[in-house]
């Protein structure tokens, strides 16, 4: 049975739609993150869950049960935004018992501080339990701020980019932990960000959105190695794919309704055509216009005709701008007019 | 354009040394930037190179001329903060303009002027647009073009990225590199991005505690940095460390690692019995079951081509960059291959790198 469910949910703002049409399915101890832009609607699809807003149209299901009209204390959930909201007049031990200490819940004191000692300790700030919580470095606020909604256990755990705040550094190792966490604890997560590697390395489906739209929804494999449309192919990885318009690159072999090549950076291989004896005569000739050193790979930027390519090669491959080099291409993806995955089924041949 | 020479110059503020000691030179056409975390002194420098502050010691010289005392105004350089402060009343070409407008510039050499940078920066159609409906990019060239419409000697950057989200970002970086090359300018960028600098630097200065670790092009500072702290900067995810305590001789080419040895670059220099670090980044490990040196995989990311697995060995954390088609289980015990010639070995108290063949091999001087 799925945990958490959205059956066609629509939402507007006055003339804005927010969010249009959407169904999914969060199953129990998933972790969902939904990735797309600013203004793409995944705030709005968490706050719909959390009851903070009333969709238009559709349903909200959760544990089996319909709750589009009933109010956020009513639904068990729990939201971590991306602002810490600690309560800077409190410890950090009282911050984290707050939510336990609710009249609603009742729970008794010894119980409290057993659920906040486990969840300081799977955090790792169990040294600090007795410091304010305005005391605390970014990283440590925002575990608090984690560790608020962990304490509740409720049937699904909403989180609002929560370490977009921090620094890269803190960001990468909050990521392992909390995907730690959730592994540990078989939780359930609907997680929404704009960072692409957020979404890769923690999700176990991603939920690309645009415009209010769910476009796909998959592993982060599936998301990656079979995007369903232009848009899609151009939201994961770094550098982003190469969308080559289809007449580039001459056009033979290609299904016809092609009209865009998308080509990784790591499915394109460059050689002086000097070096090597068994490039193919037609293959195309590109030139470099520079050469980004990133320490474990260059990122080399060429120019196909009138368009710009980026690819990847060894620091050890001399590349220097102005050099000409002949392309190989392996693993492409078509995609129509529309912007729409053309298949070609079974078929890895050149482009 | 210009040279900026730094020379040992330091600041403090009241009883605090936020800059001490300082020396760099940049050269004409250079994009050098200065990278450190909050608080290690980079602003500082930066703003006594533009005449913003005055050193406490030191001099600065530009092209020659020592400007230590000359305020900003008499300095010639444009100082560039967060890009996207434009005014909102005012068309492209108003914002674009203002600067010589303030220096009462004729008018006609100020529209001249201004559509010569709208041509640069490809807004040239946006002309007489308000700022207000343009796109984020287009927001950006326009603030980018009010700093270049003078033709300073230098432009002095000061995280003019950092509001943007991660993805607006790398397009930016891009742009503005190619611009500098474009106008061959003099530039001085800083940030506490470390893609950032690895992506547009000819030379970066790595700053920590008000002071410069390490000064070198991207790559050299990536493969042989010199200092924990510089090593642990770099890298996304940045070079992990195996704890070893050892006695050390000239001409070593291997480390007891948990019992293991490992190789490693030919060491030059003798170190009684201690604590050391052995540094290896992330593309430099590999998992080869015939391995001794064991670890147990805690963690698996994936990112698209390569995955980053995280494993836990008895010296310490490590972070392997593996290909995605590679399968890996959380939990599984697992042998660990660490490319030689790419490791780094540092003195685990005081941080430094020790010299080996790797350093003195490739390395200037």
């Amino acid at each position: 049975m799925a945990e958490v469910a959205l059956r066609n949910v629509s939402k507007s703002f006055g003339a804005v739609e927010a969010v249009r049409g959407l169904s999914l399915a969060i199953a129990d101890g998933e972790f969902v993150v939904l990735l797309g832009p600013t203004g793409a609607g995944k705030t709005t699809t968490l706050r719909l869950i959390a009851g903070l807003e009333r969709p238009d149209r559709g349903d909200i299901v959760i544990e089996g049960r319909v709750v589009t009209g009933a109010v956020p204390a009513e639904r068990d959930v729990a939201f971590v935004f991306q602002q810490y909201s600690l309560y800077p007049h409190l410890t950090v031990y009282d911050n984290l018992a707050f939510p336990l200490r609710s009249p609603a819940r009742r729970m008794d004191e010894n119980t409290i501080r057993r659920r906040v000692q486990q969840v300081a300790e799977l955090l790792h700030i169990e040294q600090k339990l007795g410091n304010r919580a305005t005391a605390l470095s970014g990283g440590e606020m925002q575990r608090v701020a984690i560790g608020r909604a962990l304490v509740r256990e409720p049937a699904v755990y909403l989180m609002d980019e929560p370490l977009s705040s921090l620094d890269a550094k803190l960001r990468a190792e909050l990521r392992l932990e909390l995907k730690r966490i959730q592994r540990e604890l078989g939780t359930t997560i609907l997680y929404v960000t704009h960072d692409q590697v957020e979404a890769m390395t923690m999700a176990d489906r991603i939920g690309v959105m645009n415009d209010g739209v769910l476009i796909q929804l998959g592993t982060p494999r599936e998301i990656y190695e079979q995007p369903n449309s232009a848009y899609v192919a151009s939201r994961l990885g770094t550098p982003a794919i190469n969308l080559i318009p289809a007449e580039l690159l001459g056009g033979a072999g290609l299904p016809p309704q092609a009209r865009t090549v998308g080509l990784r950076t790591e499915h394109i291989r460059i050689s002086a055509p000097a070096d090597r004896q068994d490039i193919p005569p037609d293959a195309p000739l590109a030139r470099v216009h520079w050469v980004e050193h990133l320490g474990d790979q260059n990122h080399v930027h060429l120019r196909l005709a009138t368009h710009s390519l980026v690819t990847l090669a060894d620091p050890a491959q001399e590349l220097k701008a102005g050099d000409e080099v002949s392309l190989e291409f392996s693993e492409p993806l078509y995609f129509d007019q529309a912007g729409n995955r053309v298949e070609v089924h079974g078929v890895r041949e050149r482009a | 354009m210009a040279e900026i020479r730094v020379e040992s110059v330091a600041k403090s503020f009241g009883g605090f040394a936020a800059v001490k000691g300082v020396s760099f030179t940049v050269d004409h056409g250079a994009f050098f930037v200065i990278l450190g975390p909050s608080g290690c002194g980079k602003t500082t420098t930066l703003r006594m190179t533009a005449g913003l502050e005055l050193p406490t010691a030191g001099r600065i010289l530009l092209d020659g001329e020592d400007v230590t005392a000359l305020p900003a105004s008499a300095r010639d350089i444009a100082f560039v903060f967060q890009l996207f402060a434009l005014y909102p009343h005012m068309n492209v070409r108003q914002n674009i303009g203002f600067p010589l407008k303030c220096q009462n510039v004729p008018r006609a050499e100020i529209r001249r002027s201004v559509e010569e940078t709208a041509r640069l920066l490809r807004i040239d159609h946006l002309l007489d647009r308000r700022v207000g409906g343009l796109s984020g990019g287009d927001r950006q060239r326009v603030a980018l073009g009010r700093a270049i419409v003078r033709r300073p000697k230098a432009f002095l950057m000061d995280e003019p990225l950092g509001a943007l989200d991660s993805e607006f970002r790398r397009l930016m970086c891009g742009e503005l590199r190619e611009l500098h090359d474009r106008i061959d300018a003099t530039t001085v960028y800083i940030t506490h991005d470390q893609l950032e600098a690895m992506a547009m630097a000819d030379r970066i200065a790595i700053m920590n505690q008000g002071r410069v670790e390490q000064i070198g092009t991207p790559q050299e500072i990536y493969d042989r940095p010199r200092s924990m702290f510089v090593a642990d900067f770099i890298g996304a995810p940045p070079m992990s460390f195996l704890g070893v305590q050892a006695a050390l001789r000239r001409g070593d080419r291997s480390i007891e690692v948990d019992g293991v040895p490992v190789a490693m670059p030919e060491l030059f220099e003798d170190r009684a019995e201690g604590s050391f670090a052995l540094g290896v980044r992330p593309e430099n490990v590999s998992f080869a079951e015939a391995s001794r040196l064991r670890g147990r995989v805690i963690g698996a990311e994936y990112l698209g081509t390569t995955q980053i697995v995280t494993v836990t060995t008895a010296n310490g954390r490590l972070k392997a960059r593996l290909p995605s088609s590679q399968t890996v289980r959380v939990g599984e015990t697992v042998g660990l291959a660490l490319r030689p010639d790419r490791l780094s070995l540092f003195d685990a108290s005081s941080g430094a790198a020790l010299r080996s063949s790797l350093y003195e091999g490739g390395a200037h001087g």
